[in-house]
């Protein structure tokens, strides 16, 4: 950057120079409409095509979804999810051999309630989004932001996947046939062409019960609640997405859907890899960013929009009049410096301008991340992953890491407010209680740690109190962080809250029971145990 | 002596917040010595018909990055962008790509 008068300054003006009427790089014969990358001028035609083979092609390199599989798509109204609906149309209507063969069903969220519109501006936001899902003639489910509130606990756990994945280069086949099998043999009457030659018929049963279902004003309210106790735009973001993620993991669970599509476009997944970083996700980029998601187990996340720029995307939905619909949001009208995640997204579209590769270099790192230890013992330890956004937990790290000295230092500053003794049950000081860091790296089993000798008490007075469940020692870092900017932590969905408490009790248990352990494979079987009890 | 010029201006994807909610406005250039450019334009824009919270569309001398301009349905970087002449009839749209519009 700090080259640039050296090195770039003769391309920045080369960019802005006026090129009236150029030709199409592809087809060299028609006018070109739009520049995509620095220089590539296409036009109408090449753009259709180029825009749809990408679809096709990052489903195809990436051998995910299985012939048959139902795959929900996340469609919010906004132009990325509203193309990748277009796309999926187009690839499931088409003749060639090479047509997609999933069954794909729509799920909306509402977050009106969340973003404070009124009730009348919801219902027209639903009406004209049904009436662009009924156009499809998949079957769609709206899900409002509310029934978030009676989502069960189970919710949280990350099931176990069903196929044990050999899903890359030649084992694709052979993945494909034991999903087939296992499909057959729980729905012996549903062969695969059954459900692709009649998705119309399917979708018309489901719409029913999958549709709008009426909301109280008192749950509106319990939202509007929730998301008043949450001081900063920075937390209210995450946590609606934490809160949006659980609704369509929910929604895919009991739907039986095993694949969610998200339509985050690669200028979107650029912003959000450099404000996860910001908000302390680093740990998780590689499952927040990459093209699938494998947290939950059962329910695997895909991004298949990730290849398109916001700008080619906009491009598209105008040219060929795909419909999307414009719902404000939490951030609409927000000023720059409002949240860490609209801060990072005019620094990088601002750099963009001037840089057109800035978004693409963001993105190709993305795509190289990987996460240091693969989730393999995703259900041996249910413990192990954050209560919130169900990634491996990074706050049990050894004892010179960042972490600790961030946590020490927070300790050290927190000790002058209340009084000279170090007490680990102060745990009403905001930030991070002492007991919380104590009775975590109790039960990880690091027993030689010096705060986890004071930390004994810590676990034992809140097994008296099973009242406050102390939530922080059961997230991540990130997820502490947006707790933290809560003023109460009781508004939390009961769903949140009694899975916390389970797991705290379970933690305790393993705790009190630990003198009795032989080795970790015992441990495992009493666990076990105590979950069936 | 350019005469005055009707254009058609279309706002989408939470711009046309900024605009009364109304998407689609059909304007007149008033007289002016010289010709219309998009950078006139913009400040035309901003002078007459911008509601609220201009810097939401308008940053310096240009639109705000993130905001897409089309004329005639080509993106305006094959149209020379600013220096761009107006012609009677043209018509210019806006898309915001921003999150939240």
């Amino acid at each position: 950057m700090c080259q640039v008068d050296e090195e770039y300054n003769g391309q920045l003006e080369h960019r802005v120079t006026p090129r009236v009427s150029k030709k199409c790089v592809k087809c060299k014969e028609n006018t070109a409409v739009l520049i995509i990358r620095a220089g590539d001028a296409f036009c109408r035609g090449c753009f259709k095509e180029y825009f749809i083979h990408k679809f096709r092609a990052m489903l195809g390199k990436n051998r995910v979804i299985f012939p048959g599989e139902k795959v929900l798509l996340a469609v919010s109204g906004g132009p990325a999810s509203s193309s990748m609906l277009s796309q999926v149309q187009e690839g499931l209507s088409r003749d060639a051999p090479k047509k997609l063969r999933f069954v794909p069903g729509i799920i909306y969220i509402d977050e009106g309630g969340a973003s404070g519109q009124s009730m009348e501006e919801r219902e027209r936001a639903v009406a004209q989004l049904e009436s662009v899902f009924r156009a499809t003639n998949y079957h769609y489910h709206i899900v409002h932001l509310e029934q978030v509130l009676s989502l069960p606990s189970s919710v949280l756990e990350a099931g176990s996947s069903a196929t044990e994945k050999p899903q890359t280069g030649s084992s694709y086949k052979a993945a494909v046939d034991q999903f087939i099998q296992t499909r057959k043999n729980q729905h012996p009457d549903l062969s695969v062409e059954n459900a692709q030659s009649h998705p119309s018929s399917l979708s018309m049963q489901e719409v029913e019960n999958g549709g709008t279902s009426p909301i109280t004003p008192e749950q509106t309210q319990a939202l509007q609640r929730l998301f008043a106790s949450v001081r900063t735009l920075t937390a209210k973001e995450d946590l609606l997405h934490t809160l949006r993620q659980h609704l369509i993991l929910h929604t895919a669970r009991t739907q039986g859907y095993t694949k969610v599509m998200m339509g985050d476009s690669c200028s979107r997944l650029a912003i959000k890899l450099l404000s996860n970083i910001s908000l302390g996700r680093g740990a998780s980029l590689a499952t927040d960013t990459g093209f699938s998601d494998p947290r939950y187990g059962d329910v695997v996340i895909v991004r298949p929009m990730r290849d398109y720029s916001s700008k080619e995307i906009a491009y598209y939905n105008r040219m060929f009049d795909i419909p999307s619909v414009f719902i404000p949001g939490l951030d609409t009208k927000a000023q720059d410096k409002a949240s860490i995640q609209h801060l990072t997204e005019s620094f990088v579209t601002k750099l963009q301008t001037d840089f057109p590769s800035t978004v693409s270099t963001i993105y190709r790192t993305s795509e190289k991340l990987n996460t240091a230890c693969p989730p393999q013992n995703t259900h041996t330890q249910p413990s192990a992953k954050c209560l919130l956004c169900v990634c491996a937990l990074d706050t049990k790290l050894e004892e010179f890491s960042a972490y600790q000295a961030t946590l020490i230092s927070e300790q050290l500053s927190q000790r002058r407010g209340p009084g000279p003794g170090f007490t680990p049950g102060t745990a009403a000081a905001p930030g991070l209680p002492p007991a919380s860091s104590a009775s975590q790296c109790c039960y990880s089993g690091g027993g030689q740690h010096q705060s986890c000798m004071t930390g004994e008490g810590g676990c034992c007075s809140s097994a008296k109190e099973p009242e406050t469940v102390d939530l922080k020692s059961l997230l991540c870092y990130s997820c502490r962080l947006t707790i933290k900017d809560m003023t109460a932590e009781d508004a939390l969905p009961q769903y949140i809250l009694s899975e916390a408490e389970r797991r705290k009790r379970r933690s305790q248990m393993r705790e009190e029971i630990s003198e009795f352990l032989l080795d970790e494979e015992e441990d495992e079987a009493i666990l076990r145990v105590n979950g069936s009890l | 002596m350019a005469a005055p010029i009707a254009i058609h201006l279309e706002f989408g994807g939470g711009a046309e917040l900024l605009f009364g909610s109304v998407k689609e406005h059909h304007v007149t250039l008033p007289n002016q010595s010289e010709p219309w450019d998009m950078k006139q334009l913009l400040v035309w824009i901003r002078g007459n018909m911008l509601k609220e919270r201009p810097e939401l569309f308008v940053q310096g001398d240009t639109v705000r990055p993130g905001i897409l301009v089309l004329i005639n349905d080509a993106d305006w970087e094959l149209m020379g962008e600013l220096e761009y002449e107006l012609q009677d009839k043209d018509n210019v749209v806006f898309i915001s790509t921003l999150h939240g519009g």
